[in-house]
């Protein structure tokens, strides 16, 4: 699956990063604990996530994820945007819950990680 | 040989929102030296945990890291509160961080745990009211 088809199944918006959505995905984590994020390993992941500080940056810059989705319509403010920028990274932002956007991707075939 | 190259940072306390800056740094450096990627992403997310850890418990400190070509060593010293109890504080799900921590994403009871994880080696000194050193290696 490619970013382009997680932004199609979730009906997302692209803050950020729109010329990164032929990258492939291959695991996705959904969490608002950076730490629970930390602990998981998944090359080419995305993270869904409600908590909008740049610590959610720096989290997915530390495990070379490639893209953040800000679930349920949060608003990352424009530090968060520049710092994803700064970082080849793809933000999007859709207006789904957690547990449905999760389902989605998985019903899609995406799978989380160990 | 000894061809090692050090690099200090200073952790400033309380600045939540530089958290990490330090590692990110450690990180794009790592890169361009050519470290493996497997290794970058472990001393990436070890001295994170770490430095948010010296924000969060322990008002900020020094983050000494020297790579070599074995091995990339992390000295981390706070002078912070101390751990009471060392083994409590690496299981899984034991957190002492407040709700305001909890809210902004961290706290989970994760931080030392993943460190110990990510790394070969970690050791951790610490002397309640004096502060807290963790020493933690990742070979390459």
């Amino acid at each position: 699956m490619t970013l382009k088809d997680v932004q199609m199944v979730l009906d997302a918006r692209v803050l950020v990063g729109e010329e990164h959505l032929d990258r492939e995905v291959r695991g996705a984590c959904g969490s608002d604990m950076m730490s629970d994020v930390l602990a998981f390993s998944h090359d080419h992941a995305i993270l869904l996530t409600g908590l909008t500080n740049p610590q959610v940056i720096r989290t997915v810059e530390m495990m070379d994820m490639v893209c953040v989705i800000f679930i349920r319509g949060k608003k990352p403010d424009a530090t968060i945007l520049q710092m994803a920028r700064e970082r080849g990274l793809t933000v999007l932002e859709t207006d789904h819950r957690m547990f449905n956007a999760c389902g989605m991707l998985y019903d899609a075939g995406l799978r989380g990680g160990h | 040989m000894d061809d090692k190259i050090v690099f200090t940072y200073d952790v400033p306390a309380d600045d939540f929102s530089r958290a990490g800056e330090a590692s990110s740094d450690v990180k794009s450096k790592l890169k361009q030296l050519g470290t493996p990627p497997d290794a970058v992403r472990k001393v990436a997310i070890a001295m994170y945990e770490g430095e948010i850890n010296m924000v969060i418990h322990a008002n900020g400190g020094t983050i000494t890291v020297e790579i070599s070509p074995r091995q990339v060593r992390m000295v981390l010293r706070d002078r912070g509160p101390g751990i009471p109890d060392v083994d409590l504080a690496m299981q899984e799900g034991y957190s002492t961080a407040p709700d305001e921590i909890r809210n902004l994403g961290f706290g989970a009871g994760m931080g030392l745990p993943n460190m110990k994880k990510y790394t070969d080696e970690m050791h951790i000194e610490t002397e309640l009211g004096v502060g807290t050193t963790i020493t933690m290696t990742v070979n390459l």
